[in-house]
C-alpha cells in the first residue's frame, strides 16, 4: 500500500521532475504570473545570457501595481509617475519580445494578477502556479501549490519552466463548526493569525480544512490562503471539491467536454488521504470567531472588534513591551483603548483578498441606501475589469455611488502606495487588503484590516463599527 | 555568471549588526527596472543627508574604501525583506563579497545567485579583519575561494568553510539556471508525460487577450 499523502505532497509528487539530493528537487511549473514590478530584471538576465523563454504560452502577464484606477482609457499614458510608466512600458516591450500572453491596461480583462488567474480558468487543481509575488497563495484556494518566488526564481521559471524547490513542512488548519452571522473567511484568516503569528507557519505549507472551510464559497476560500503568507506560510491550500468544480466550469480556459469529465475524476483523488500525517495541527472553532479588525502595524496584531488594543504596562518582556509601544504610537491609539468607535478618515475595499463580486456584494449589502459619513473618503476598488462589469450588471455601482463610495478601476490600488490611490500622513484606514506594515498605504498611513462588510460599516459610520449592530 | 574565484581588493569596515534590506536600499528605489544604477542608492540613509549631500564620515565616502570590493561587518547582515535590490545595489557599488559573523537566510541564497561570495566567520575573526579594513595601510585583503581562505595585507590567512555545491557553482560561474538547464531532456520527458496526464493544461496564445471574449 502507499503511504497516505496529503494534497500537498500529492501535487509536489506530480511535478517532481529531478531529485537533487539535500532535500532540494526541481519542480515543474505549470502557470507562471508576472506583472511589472519583480519582473523586468529577470528579462535582463535572460537576454544578458542569451536565453529563451521556454514556455511563453504557460506565462501570463499583467500589470497591476503601479497603474491608477481611473481615466485611463490612454493605456500607458494615462499613467502620471514617470518610473511607474516606465515599469509598465518595460513589460510590454518584454512580453512582446518574448512572445508572452499579455493583458493591456485597456482590456476588459485587466486586473489584480491573482484575480484574473482564477476568473480566466488558468488556475486549476494540482497544478503549480508561481508569481513574484508573496500573495501567490491566493491560488492553493483550488487545490493548487501556489507560492511567491523571487527575481531570480523568476528568470529561472522563465528559462527552464522549473523551480529549485525544498519540501516544506505540513500544517493543518481545521476550522470545524458554523460561523456566526456577520463573520466572513476575512475573520476566519485573521483570527487564525493572531491565533499562531505572523511567523507561525513559517517553512510550513497551511492546509485549511474542516466543515467551516468547505462551507466557503470559492471567493472566501481565495481571501484565506491569501493570507496564509502573513503567518510565514510559504503557501495556503484548499482541497478541491463540488464548490470549486462548479466555480470552474465554463471558465475560458477551464477544460471542456470529455476532458472536464476527466478533469474532473482526477481532481477527485487530489484531497489528503485519511490518514496523512502533518507536521503540526491547530483546531479552531468556528463559532468562537468574531469579527476581527487589527490595531497595530502586523496582522497578527489583531483582536474582536468588540476588543481592545493592549497595554504595553502588562507586558513583561521587555522587546515585546517595546514592540507593542512603538505600534501604538505609529497607530496614535491609546494603550487598552477600545477598538469600536476610532474615527476614520478612509475606506479602502479592494485588493487580491477581498476585491471579487462576493466581497462587492457584501460591503453594497451594508452600504444599500446608507450614505458614507461625512468627511469620509470610501473608496471600491474592483479586482477586476470583470469583476467592475459584474458589478456593474448587478447594480452594485449604484448602490456604492448614491451612497457615496468612489467606483474605480481596477488595479492593487490602496493596497500598497505605488500608485496614486495612497494614504496621506497620519490618515486612519479600514481596508479590505491585507498588510498593514507602517508605511504600507503610504508613508505615516494607518491601516486597520477587515472584511468588506466590517470596511462598509466604518464607511457608513465614520468609525470602526460591529457590522453586526447594522443587521437590518 | 562571473565566477569567483580569488578576489584582492580593499575592504571597508562596517561595524553594525543587523543590517537591514532597508538600509542596504531603501523601498522607494524599487520602482526601478534595471540591476544596474543600484549602487548608488546602497545605504542611501547612512551615506547621504537630507540634501543628498554625501556624510563625509561613512565609510563608503571616504579612500580608500570608496572603492571597496569587500565588505566586513557583523551579525545578521541582510536581514528584511526578500528582495534581490539589496544584492544587486552592492554588486552595483562593487562589492562582490561580504564577511560577517552570520547572515539572514534570504539574502545569503541571494547573494549566490548574483555570483557574490558571502563568508561566515567566528567573531573573533571577524574583529581581526574589521580592525585590519579600518586602517587604509591593512584593508587590502584576499579571498581566495579555491583554497577557503582571506589572506591578510601582512600575509597571515585565515581559513573559512562553505558548501561544496555552492563554492563549485561560484568557481564556475554557473548559475542555478545553467544547472537546471543541462536536465533538458528530463525536464522534456516530465513535460511530455505531464501532458498526457493533465491534457487540460493549455497554453494561451499571446494576443489572447485580444481575442478572447468574456466568458
Ligand atoms: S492587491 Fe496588494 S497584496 Fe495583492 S498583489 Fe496587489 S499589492 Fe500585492
Amino acid at each position: 500500500m502507499n503511504e497516505p499523502r496529503t494534497l500537498y505532497e500529492k501535487v509536489w509528487d506530480s511535478h517532481q521532475v529531478v531529485d537533487l539530493g539535500n532535500g532540494e528537487c526541481l519542480l515543474h511549473v505549470d502557470r507562471h504570473l508576472l506583472y511589472e514590478v519583480t519582473s523586468p530584471q529577470a528579462f535582463d538576465g535572460l537576454r544578458e545570457a542569451g536565453r529563451r523563454v521556454r514556455r511563453p504560452e504557460l506565462t501570463l502577464a499583467v500589470a497591476d501595481h503601479n497603474v491608477p484606477t481611473q481615466d485611463r482609457a490612454g493605456g500607458l499614458s494615462a499613467i502620471a509617475d514617470p518610473e511607474s510608466r516606465l515599469q509598465v512600458a518595460t513589460l510590454e516591450r518584454n512580453c512582446a519580445e518574448f512572445d508572452i500572453p499579455y493583458v493591456p491596461l485597456t482590456s476588459p480583462r485587466q486586473g489584480i494578477v491573482h484575480i484574473i488567474g482564477p476568473e480566466l480558468g488558468l488556475t486549476l487543481p494540482g497544478t503549480v502556479i508561481v508569481c513574484g509575488d508573496s500573495h501567490t497563495s491566493t491560488h492553493g484556494a483550488f487545490g493548487a501549490l501556489a507560492f511567491g518566488i523571487g527575481t531570480s526564481e523568476a528568470e529561472h521559471v522563465l528559462a527552464t519552466q522549473t523551480l529549485v524547490q525544498k519540501r516544506s513542512r505540513t500544517m493543518l488548519v481545521r476550522v470545524d463548526g458554523a460561523l456566526g452571522v456577520g463573520v466572513t473567511a476575512k475573520d476566519i484568516v485573521l483570527h487564525v493569525i493572531g491565533a499562531i503569528g505572523t511567523g507561525g507557519a513559517t517553512g510550513h505549507v497551511i492546509e485549511y480544512a474542516g466543515d467551516a472551510i468547505r462551507a466557503l464559497d470559492m471567493a472566501g476560500r481565495m481571501t484565506i490562503c491569501n493570507m496564509a503568507i502573513e503567518a510565514g506560510a510559504r503557501a495556503g491550500m484548499i482541497a478541491p471539491d463540488e464548490t470549486t468544480f462548479a466555480w470552474l466550469a465554463g471558465l475560458p480556459f477551464a477544460p471542456k467536454g470529455t476532458e472536464w469529465d476527466e478533469a474532473v475524476a482526477q481532481w477527485r483523488t487530489l484531497p489528503s488521504d485519511l490518514d496523512a500525517a502533518y507536521d503540526r495541527v491547530v483546531e479552531i472553532d468556528a463559532a468562537s470567531i468574531e469579527p476581527m479588525v487589527t490595531w497595530g502595524t502586523s496582522p497578527e496584531a489583531v483582536t474582536t472588534i468588540g476588543g481592545h488594543a493592549p497595554d504595553p504596562a502588562r507586558e513583561a518582556d521587555p522587546r515585546q513591551r517595546a514592540q507593542v509601544e512603538r505600534m501604538l504610537a505609529y497607530m496614535d491609539i491609546a494603550p487598552g483603548a477600545a477598538l469600536a468607535g476610532l474615527p476614520i478618515d478612509i475606506v479602502f475595499i479592494g485588493s487580491c483578498t477581498n476585491a471579487r463580486i462576493e466581497d462587492l456584494r457584501a460591503a453594497a449589502a451594508v452600504a444599500r441606501d446608507r450614505q458614507v459619513a461625512p468627511g469620509v473618503r470610501a473608496l471600491v476598488v474592483p479586482g477586476s475589469g470583470q469583476v467592475k462589469a459584474q458589478g456593474e450588471a448587478e447594480g452594485l455601482d449604484s448602490v456604492f455611488r448614491s451612497a457615496g463610495f468612489e467606483w474605480r478601476d481596477a488595479g492593487c490600488s490602496m493596497c500598497l502606495g505605488l500608485n496614486p490611490d495612497r494614504l496621506q500622513p497620519g490618515q486612519r484606514c479600514a481596508s479590505t487588503s491585507n498588510r498593514n506594515f507602517e508605511g504600507r498605504q503610504g508613508p505615516g498611513g494607518r491601516t486597520h484590516l477587515m472584511s468588506p462588510a466590517m470596511a462598509a460599516a466604518a464607511a457608513v459610520t465614520g468609525r470602526l463599527t460591529d457590522v453586526r449592530a447594522l443587521a437590518r | 555568471m562571473t565566477p569567483f574565484t580569488r578576489l584582492t581588493g580593499i575592504a571597508a569596515p562596517l561595524p553594525v549588526a543587523n543590517v537591514d534590506t532597508d538600509m542596504l536600499l531603501p523601498a522607494r528605489f524599487l520602482k526601478t527596472v534595471s540591476r544596474k544604477g543600484l549602487g548608488a542608492a546602497l545605504f542611501r540613509a547612512q551615506r547621504f543627508d537630507a540634501n543628498d549631500v554625501e556624510r563625509p564620515d561613512f565609510p563608503l565616502n571616504r579612500r580608500p574604501w570608496r572603492h571597496a570590493e569587500i565588505l566586513v561587518a557583523l551579525d545578521n547582515f541582510g536581514c528584511g525583506s526578500s528582495r534581490e535590490h539589496a544584492p544587486w545595489a552592492l554588486r552595483d557599488f562593487g562589492i562582490r563579497c561580504i564577511i560577517a559573523p552570520s547572515f539572514a537566510d534570504i539574502f545569503y541564497g541571494n547573494c549566490f545567485k548574483n555570483g557574490m561570495l558571502p563568508v561566515v566567520l567566528g567573531a573573533a575573526q571577524v574583529e581581526v579583519l574589521m580592525a585590519d579594513a579600518e586602517q587604509p595601510e591593512t584593508a587590502i585583503m584576499t579571498v581566495d575561494l579555491e583554497q577557503r581562505t582571506i589572506t591578510r595585507t601582512q600575509g597571515e590567512t585565515i581559513g573559512f568553510s562553505i558548501d561544496p555545491q555552492r563554492r563549485q557553482r561560484l568557481l564556475d560561474g554557473v548559475d542555478d539556471i545553467a544547472q537546471s538547464l543541462a536536465f533538458e531532456e528530463k525536464i522534456a520527458a516530465h513535460e511530455r508525460g505531464w501532458r498526457i496526464a493533465a491534457p487540460w493544461i493549455r497554453g494561451l496564445a499571446a494576443d489572447f487577450a485580444k481575442t478572447e471574449t468574456s466568458g
